[in-house]
């Protein structure tokens, strides 16, 4: 018999331990998502480090692309996130305005909002298919950057729809009763008070997608992207190697290739672009997420 | 050098006012921008049928004509460029798909839900901020980056550690995949078990529940429909994800009867084929009839995903 009155009973006793050892438990698996991660990046960082200098970065594939750089398909996925972003962004931000601020919450919303989680889930290769089907065979773009291109914005749209709707809904009501209040229309009140006070939010998905689209190769596999091409080493010409309707190099495709089609590539250059790749993939997402915590340390309300 | 007899040029407007016409203009132009938006908000409508009008363009020679559906989904006979008597079975690749999606949800269900439950339950400030910011980066290190992690780093340590003739097999893809879907699951279902109001834990804890008590008695009931949302998406990620499984699951079309088999999926059989026979060929249409398959399978997930997700909405 104790003597303290308050001592924990062996009930609580046993509870206590319980929820020591579940912390313990989950905290142990938590961990065990993120370490062998970056395990992996750093042991890929390490067997890449020969190869990570700057003319790795410039210098174009050479040797049947067992020697020299990357800078043929970096220049290929920039395009092809450039114009996928020109198509999708204005398409993908207008989407969100109508869920928004339009739609109202009747059958037809609904139909576009599953629409929307739909298009998110669909394979990517089944994407390549659409692509191969609608643009480069139906709509006679043939394998171009263009196709690729516009295949990646399909594919990408639903991130750009789900931010924007997510940073609207984010700006109080308050602000568009104001501004209604003062005879403004709803365009009116959304041009000049919705999207300034949520360019931030936008912006944050229109950079998600942006990661996305680099990081992508299934889609394009079939639809513009092509093993090697010659591009010129240096001038004006280095830096707009490619045409709407050719087909160009990218960087997630040539990971691909040097992992798979291509004998005797060092390891040091398939680590090299390993490492650019997801170096390039991730600083756009920390980007993304060090913008959106900045912004949201400023907001007003 | 201007002769007096030059007309004046017109005057300009002084910007405020051009500024002031184009804003006008801008406004009176409304009904015609609202139907631009209104026309790019059904434009999600408009793709996810555009895609399956589009496949099933290029499918319905192959599902109307010589293609036997009966064969197609019982036979294990993948023979494809075969010159005498090409046959496609995919029931091989559908086991292949079903297999690596079943082992990668065995590793990511426990281990993503786990950790959702810790992020959302037992960490608080900072550390939840960094641990969430943290599965958002692993969410988006690219599919072929995961490929090539399983096809160079983790072969060889399977090799190594158990004696398999080949690293690239249904164990190093089921890893892969598992550590490719955990984010959508941590994410997803943090999220529900956040969405579950603070007075249901409140009213646990002046019960006099441990936290481990509230997760388990309180916050896995309430929060059911959330978590089974994530963990279907978890699935809908797994089946549909292509680079990766390409390069780590092997590459033969067989039913595997161990973990250190190599398989093939309906996704890899598209990626690695379709480069290579001919446009409007009988192979070339069955790829499609593959793809209409996995999209029909994709969006049965989603749809459930998505109404289980509406029934926790309703609930509330």
């Amino acid at each position: 018999m104790s003597d303290n009155p308050f001592a924990p009973s062996p009930l609580e006793n046993r509870k206590r331990i319980k929820e020591a050892v579940a912390k313990c438990v989950l905290g142990a698996i938590t961990l065990s998502l993120l370490v062998p991660v970056a395990a992996i990046l750093g042991y890929l960082t390490y067997k890449a480090w020969p190869a990570l200098t700057l003319s790795f970065l410039l210098e174009n594939p050479k040797d049947y692309m067992t020697a020299g750089g990357i800078w043929a398909p970096l220049v290929g996925t920039f395009f092809l996130v450039l114009i996928s972003l020109a198509a999708a962004a204005p398409i993908g931000v207008l989407a969100g305005v109508y869920l928004n601020e339009y739609a109202r919450d009747n059958w037809a919303t609904r139909t576009v909002n599953l629409a929307v989680m739909n298009l998110a889930g669909v394979p990517s290769i089944v994407h390549a298919l659409f692509g191969v089907g609608a643009f480069v065979l139906f709509a006679h773009m043939g394998r171009s950057m263009l196709a690729a291109s516009c295949t990646l914005a399909v594919m990408t749209l639903p991130v750009i729809i789900t931010s924007t709707r997510e940073a609207l809904a984010a700006v109080p009501m308050a602000f568009r009763e104001a501004c209604w209040n003062m005879g403004a229309t709803r365009w009116q009140t959304i041009r000049t008070i919705v999207l300034p006070n949520s360019v931030s939010g936008i912006l944050t998905g229109v950079i998600l997608q942006v990661s996305r689209a680099a990081g992508e190769t299934a889609p394009i596999l079939f639809t513009g992207a092509v093993l090697f091409t010659d591009v010129p080493d240096h001038g004006w010409h280095s830096f707009f190697p490619y045409g709407l309707g050719d087909r160009c190099m990218a960087l997630s495709m040539h990971l691909f290739t040097l992992a798979t089609q291509v004998r005797g590539v060092s390891d040091e250059v398939q680590y090299g672009t390993a490492v650019v790749l997801i170096g390039l993939v991730l600083l756009v997402n920390a980007f993304s997420i060090g913008l959106r915590g900045y912004l949201r340390s400023r907001q007003k309300w | 050098m201007t002769s007096p007899n030059t007309p004046a040029p017109p005057p300009r407007l002084p910007t405020g006012e051009l500024a002031y016409l184009l804003r006008v203009a801008f406004d009176r132009a409304e009904p015609l921008i609202e139907w631009i938006i209104r026309l790019c908000g059904w434009s999600a409508i408009f793709f996810v049928f555009a895609i399956f009008f589009f496949i099933f363009r290029e499918a319905w020679p192959a599902l109307f004509g010589k293609l036997n559906l009966i064969e197609f989904f019982t036979s294990t006979q993948w023979q494809p460029s075969s010159e005498v008597h090409p046959r496609y079975g995919i029931l091989a690749l559908l086991v292949g798909t079903l297999s690596v999606t079943v082992l990668a949800m065995a590793i990511a269900v426990p281990l993503g839900l786990g950790a959702a439950v810790f992020i959302s339950e037992f960490c608080g400030g900072k550390t939840k901020e960094t641990l969430k910011i943290l599965i958002e980066l692993l969410a988006a290190i690219p599919s072929i980056v995961w490929g090539f992690v399983g096809y160079m780093v983790l072969g060889p340590v399977i090799i190594k550690l158990t004696g398999a003739p080949v690293g690239v097999n249904l164990l190093n893809g089921g890893v892969i995949l598992a550590l490719m879907s955990v984010p959508i699951i941590v994410s997803v279902g943090e999220d529900s078990l956040r969405a579950v109001p603070d007075s249901f834990r409140e009213a646990a804890l002046s019960l006099g529940a441990s936290r481990w008590e509230i997760v388990y008695r309180v916050l896995f009931p309430a929060a059911r429909n959330g978590l089974l949302a994530a963990v279907l998406l978890g699935v809908g990620r797994a089946i549909g994800e292509t680079m990766a499984v390409l390069m780590c699951t092997g590459h033969s079309v067989q039913i595997p009867h161990s973990l250190l088999d190599p398989v093939r999926t309906l996704t890899a059989t598209i990626a690695s084929e379709l480069g290579e026979c001919v446009a409007g060929g009988d192979h070339y249409r069955v790829l499609f009839v593959i793809g209409l398959v996995l999209f029909i399978i994709t969006f049965t997930v989603n749809l459930v995903a998505d109404l289980a997700v509406k029934g926790v909405h309703n609930e509330r």
